[in-house]
C-alpha cells in the first residue's frame, strides 16, 4: 500500500467529520430537530469533537452545541452535566478568535436560562476567561464575551457582582466606545443588566464613567442601540437619588424628549422608564423635569402610545404630582389629567388602569383645586366603575377606591359628585355625603341646586345607621333645610299625607 | 314735850300700828326681799347687757374696719389681677394680630405666592407650547427624512430593476412592451430603460467563507494610483509633452549654492571679520592676569614618545617634499565655474531618479 492510500483514510475521516458536525450545527438551528437531536444522543457525540484536532470542527462543534442549549433550560443543563464548561473555558484563552466567539456562545446559551446555570458557568471560572476575551482585539468575540457577560449579570445581585468582582466593568465601558454598533449595543445590555439589581452595583458602573459615554449615545440614530442606552440609564437612576442626579447632570434633558417621538416604541418605553425613574426621586428632580418641559412630552407621549408602552408615562405622570401640589399644578395645566382619563377609559388591562388610577388619586388629593381639575375630566364615575367591576383585579379595586377617597376628600365640586350619590357603595358614599355636609350648610345657591337635582331626596332614601359619621353627615344636611322640606323628600311622605287625608274630618 | 305726849297719847296706836307694821312688814319681807333682788338682778343684767352691746359695738366697728382694710386689699388684688388678664388678653390678640401678618406675608413671599404660582404656571405653559412644537417638528423632520430615504431607496430599486430588465427596451424596429404601438405615448418605464445602463455580467462567483458566509476577498486591495494621463492629447512622434516643454523653456534660474556664493568668500570673510575685530578693539596691548602661573605642558599620550614629538598629524599628513616645489604658496583657482557643466546630471531620461525641473 503506498502511503497515499493510507493519508486517503486519514482525509476521508476528517472530511465525514467535518460534514457531521455541520450538519449538526444547521439541524440544531431549528427548533424542531432539537428534541430528536437529543434523544439520539447528540451531546455525548459533540463533546469529543470539542476537542477535535481541526480547529473548523472544533468550532462548529461548538457552535452546534451553542444552539442545542439555547433552546431550553433541559439540554443547557445537559451541557453542564456533561462538564464540557470546563473545556469551553479553558479553551476560551487558548484558541482563535473564531473558536472564542463559538464558546462564549455557548456560555451564553447556558447561562441564559436560570439563576443555578449561570452560577455553573460562573463556578467553573468563565468570568475571568470571559474578561480577558473582553480585551481581545476582534470586535465580534468582544462582543460575545460581552454577551455572555450580560446573561450571566441578568439574573442576580450575585451573579452580578462576581461579574463586577471579575472586572468586567471598565472593559465594557471600553467597549461602548467601539465603533462596532453590535458591540455597543450589547455591552449597553450588559452594563444595564448589571445595574439593575442593586445601587452599589450601579455605583461602580458609574464610577467606570459609563454614564458619559452612554448620554452621548442618546442622539444616535440606531434605535436599537438607544433602546439599550435607554434602559442602562434607567436602570442606573433607579436606585437613588444621588445616581439619578448623576444622570441627569449628564445633560441628557432636551435631548432626551426627543427620543419620546422616536418611531421605535421600546426606545420610546424606555426613555418614559428613564425619566420616570429620575421624576420619582425627590420634588428637585420632578420640578427639573417639569421646567424643561418633560411633563408635556410625556403627557403627547402617553396620548400617541398603546397598551404597556404607555405604563411608564402614566406612571411618571403620577410620581410627579405626588411630590407636591406644585407640580400636581404643573401636571394639570400640562393636559395632564386629560390624557390620563383617556388611559383609563381606552386601556382594557387592568394593571394599567390601576396605574392611570393612581396617577389620577395622586394629582387630585392636594387641593380643592386638584380635585376639582380632576373631576371635571369625569374621572369619578370611571374610577368608580372600576372599583366595582366585578372582574377587576384586587390591585385595580384597591388602587381605584384609595384614588376615590383622596379625591373626594379634596372635592368640592358639587355637580361632580353628584352623579356618585346615585351609584356609590356605602363606604364610598360616606366621603360623597361628608363633602355635601361641609358646603352645603355655607352655600346657599348649593343648598338650592341640591333640592332642585333630586340629591336631597336621594340623601333621604339612604339608610344610614344612628351614631355612624355617614348618619351625622346625613343630619348636618338636614338641618340646612327646613323641616317641611326635609319630610316632603323622605320616603313614604305621600303615604303620610294620604292617612292624614283619611282622617281629616271637615268641619261641618 | 308735848310731841311726846302726842306720841304717848296715842300710844297704844302706835304700838299697836307698830306692830301692825312690823307684821306687815315682816309678812312682806321675804317678798320685798325677792322683789329687790329681782329688780337689782334685773339692773344689774340691763347694765351688763348694755355693756356687752357696747362691747360688741366696738367690736363691729373693729371688725368692720377690720374686715374693710382687708377685703380692699384682696379687691386691689382682684382688680390687678384682672387687669393683668385683660392686658394678656389683648396683647395676645394683638401678637396673634401680628403673627397672622407676618405669617400672611411670609408665606405670600416665599412659601406660595399666588401670582409667582399663577406667573410660573403660565411661564410652564408656554414652555410646554414651545417643547411639543419643537417635538412635533423634529417628528415632522424625521418623517419627511424617513419618506425621502424611502424615496431613493425606491428609486433605486427601480433602476436597477430597469438595468435588470434592459433587455426589454424597444429597438427602432420592434418596439418593446413598455412601447405599445396601440398607445398614444410608450410607458414611464421605457424612458427609464432608456436613461439606464444594462447591468454588466457578473464576474466569477465571489468566495465565501466556510462557516460564517463572509465573502473573502480574493488578495489585498491594490494600493490605489495616479489615474494615466489622457491619451488624446499626446503628440505623435518622439516630443515630450507640451506642458512639460513650455515648463522647461521658462524654468527659472535655480543656481546651486555652490554657484551662489562666491569664490573668495572666505578670504573675504575672514578680512571682515579682522577688520571689525580691529574696530572693537580697545586697547592692542593684550591684558594679562596679574599672577602669571606657568603651567607645565602636559603633552598629548597620542602625539608625544620617548623619542620626541610625533609630527605626523600635526605638521603633515603626507611625505612630501617642499624643496622641489616651484613655488612655497599653494594653487589657487582663479576661473569661477561654469553653468552648463553643473546641470550635467539633469537629464530628460525617464527611468532615472532625477525629475526634471526639480533642481538636486
Amino acid at each position: 500500500m503506498s502511503s497515499r492510500q493510507v493519508l486517503q483514510v486519514f482525509e476521508q475521516y476528517q472530511k465525514s467529520r467535518t460534514q457531521f458536525v455541520q450538519t449538526i450545527a444547521e439541524l440544531s438551528s431549528r427548533p424542531q430537530n432539537i428534541e430528536i437531536l437529543q434523544n439520539a444522543g447528540v451531546m455525548s457525540l459533540l463533546r469529543p469533537l470539542l476537542l477535535d484536532i481541526v480547529p473548523t470542527i472544533q468550532q462548529t462543534a461548538a457552535l452546534a452545541l451553542g444552539r442545542l442549549a439555547n433552546y431550553n433550560d433541559d439540554l443547557a443543563e445537559a451541557v453542564v452535566k456533561g462538564d464540557i464548561l470546563p473545556q469551553l473555558v479553558y479553551s476560551l484563552a487558548e484558541q482563535n478568535r473564531f473558536y472564542k466567539k463559538a464558546a462564549a456562545f455557548v456560555l451564553r446559551a447556558v447561562a441564559k436560562h436560570s439563576p443555578q446555570l449561570a452560577q455553573s458557568v460562573v463556578d467553573c471560572g468563565a468570568l475571568d476567561a470571559l474578561v480577558i476575551c473582553l480585551e481581545e482585539f476582534d470586535p465580534g468575540v468582544k462582543e460575545a464575551a460581552a454577551w455572555a457577560l450580560g446573561y450571566i449579570a441578568r439574573h442576580n445581585a450575585e451573579l452580578s457582582q462576581s461579574v463586577v468582582d471579575a472586572g468586567a466593568v471598565p472593559l465594557l465601558v471600553l467597549c461602548i466606545q467601539e465603533p462596532e454598533l453590535s458591540l455597543k449595543r450589547i455591552s449597553a445590555s450588559a452594563l444595564s443588566d448589571i445595574c439593575k439589581h442593586s445601587p452599589e452595583l450601579a455605583q461602580t458602573v458609574v464610577d467606570a464613567g459609563a454614564i458619559a459615554h452612554l448620554a452621548q449615545m442618546i442622539l444616535n440614530p440606531d434605535a436599537k442601540l438607544k433602546r439599550q442606552v435607554f434602559s442602562a440609564l434607567s436602570q442606573i437612576a433607579k436606585h437613588s437619588v444621588d445616581l439619578a442626579e448623576m444622570v441627569v447632570e449628564a445633560e441628557i434633558f432636551p435631548a432626551v424628549l426627543t427620543c419620546l417621538k422616536d418611531i421605535d416604541e421600546y426606545v420610546r418605553k424606555n426613555t418614559a422608564t428613564l425619566i420616570r425613574e429620575i421624576v420619582k426621586h425627590t420634588p428637585e428632580l420632578a420640578q427639573l423635569v417639569v421646567n424643561a418641559g418633560g411633563v408635556a412630552a410625556v403627557v403627547d407621549y402617553v396620548g400617541e402610545s398603546k397598551g404597556n408602552v404607555r405604563l411608564p408615562g402614566v406612571m411618571m405622570l403620577g410620581y410627579v404630582a405626588a411630590h407636591s401640589e406644585n407640580l400636581a399644578m404643573a401636571v394639570i395645566v400640562s393636559k395632564g389629567v386629560t390624557q390620563l382619563a383617556i388611559t383609563l377609559a381606552e386601556e382594557p388591562e387592568d394593571h394599567i388602569q390601576a396605574a392611570a388610577a393612581w396617577a389620577l388619586g395622586q394629582i387630585g388629593r392636594h387641593t380643592p383645586e386638584h380635585a376639582k381639575a380632576v373631576a371635571v375630566a369625569n374621572v369619578l364615575p370611571k374610577l368608580l366603575q372600576c372599583y366595582l367591576r366585578a372582574d377587576a383585579s384586587e390591585d385595580l379595586q384597591t388602587k381605584s377606591k384609595k384614588a376615590l377617597k383622596n379625591i373626594l376628600q379634596k372635592c368640592v365640586h358639587l355637580p361632580a359628585l353628584e352623579p356618585l350619590l346615585h351609584d356609590a357603595p356605602a363606604n364610598i358614599l360616606k366621603h360623597v355625603v361628608g363633602q355635601f355636609s361641609k358646603v352645603l350648610p355655607h352655600d346657599a345657591k348649593a343648598r338650592r341646586l341640591f333640592v332642585t337635582s333630586g340629591g336631597l331626596k336621594k340623601v333621604q332614601e339612604i339608610k344610614a345607621e344612628p351614631g355612624s359619621a355617614l348618619h351625622e353627615y346625613i343630619n348636618t344636611i338636614n338641618n340646612c333645610y327646613p323641616e317641611e322640606i326635609v319630610r316632603y323628600y323622605s320616603p313614604g311622605y305621600s303615604e303620610q299625607l294620604l292617612e292624614r287625608v283619611e282622617q281629616y274630618q271637615p268641619v261641618a | 314735850m308735848a310731841t311726846v305726849v302726842r306720841i304717848l297719847e296715842r300710844n297704844s296706836t302706835i304700838m299697836e300700828e307698830v306692830f301692825e307694821r312690823h307684821k306687815l312688814a315682816e309678812e312682806d319681807r321675804h317678798r320685798e326681799f325677792d322683789a329687790s333682788v329681782k329688780i337689782q338682778a334685773w339692773f344689774r343684767a340691763a347694765r351688763v347687757r348694755a355693756y356687752i352691746k357696747y362691747l360688741h359695738r366696738c367690736a363691729n366697728i373693729v371688725q368692720k374696719v377690720w374686715r374693710g382694710y382687708l377685703g380692699r386689699g384682696i379687691f386691689r388684688e382682684l382688680v390687678k389681677q384682672q387687669v393683668m388678664i385683660m392686658r394678656m388678653n389683648y396683647y395676645n390678640a394683638m401678637a396673634t394680630k401680628i403673627q397672622k401678618i407676618w405669617r400672611g406675608y411670609y408665606t405670600r413671599k416665599y412659601v406660595h405666592n399666588y401670582y409667582s404660582r399663577k406667573q410660573y404656571l403660565e411661564g410652564l405653559m408656554v414652555k410646554n407650547e414651545i417643547i411639543r412644537n419643537e417635538l412635533a417638528e423634529y417628528t415632522e423632520q424625521k418623517a419627511a427624512d424617513r419618506q425621502h430615504a424611502e424615496a431613493i431607496a425606491a428609486q433605486k430599486k427601480l433602476l436597477e430593476e430597469a438595468s435588470k430588465r434592459h433587455y426589454l427596451i424597444s429597438t427602432e424596429v420592434v418596439p418593446s412592451i413598455y412601447n405599445s404601438p396601440f398607445k398614444p405615448h410608450p410607458d414611464e418605464m421605457e424612458f427609464i430603460l432608456r436613461s439606464v445602463q444594462p447591468r454588466p455580467p457578473t464576474g466569477p462567483k465571489p468566495k465565501r467563507d466556510n462557516r460564517s458566509g463572509i465573502i473573502v476577498p480574493q488578495s489585498p486591495p491594490l494600493p490605489l494610483s495616479e489615474p494615466l494621463p489622457p491619451i488624446a492629447q499626446k503628440l505623435q512622434g518622439p516630443f515630450r509633452p507640451p506642458n512639460e516643454v513650455l515648463k522647461q523653456r521658462f524654468k527659472a534660474l535655480q543656481p546651486t549654492l555652490r554657484v551662489q556664493t562666491s569664490f573668495t568668500s572666505v578670504d573675504e570673510a575672514r578680512e571682515a571679520m579682522k577688520a571689525k575685530e580691529w574696530v572693537m578693539r580697545v586697547n592692542d596691548n593684550i591684558f594679562e592676569p596679574f599672577t602669571r602661573r606657568t603651567v607645565p605642558y602636559e603633552s598629548y599620550l597620542h602625539t608625544t614618545s620617548k623619542y620626541g614629538h610625533l609630527p605626523y598629524g600635526t605638521r603633515y599628513f603626507r611625505e612630501e617634499n617642499l624643496a622641489q616645489h616651484i613655488t612655497s604658496s599653494n594653487f589657487k583657482t582663479v576661473v569661477s565655474p561654469i553653468p552648463v557643466f553643473e546641470k550635467l546630471n539633469d537629464t530628460y531620461a525617464k527611468g532615472t531618479d532625477t525629475v526634471p525641473g526639480n533642481p538636486v
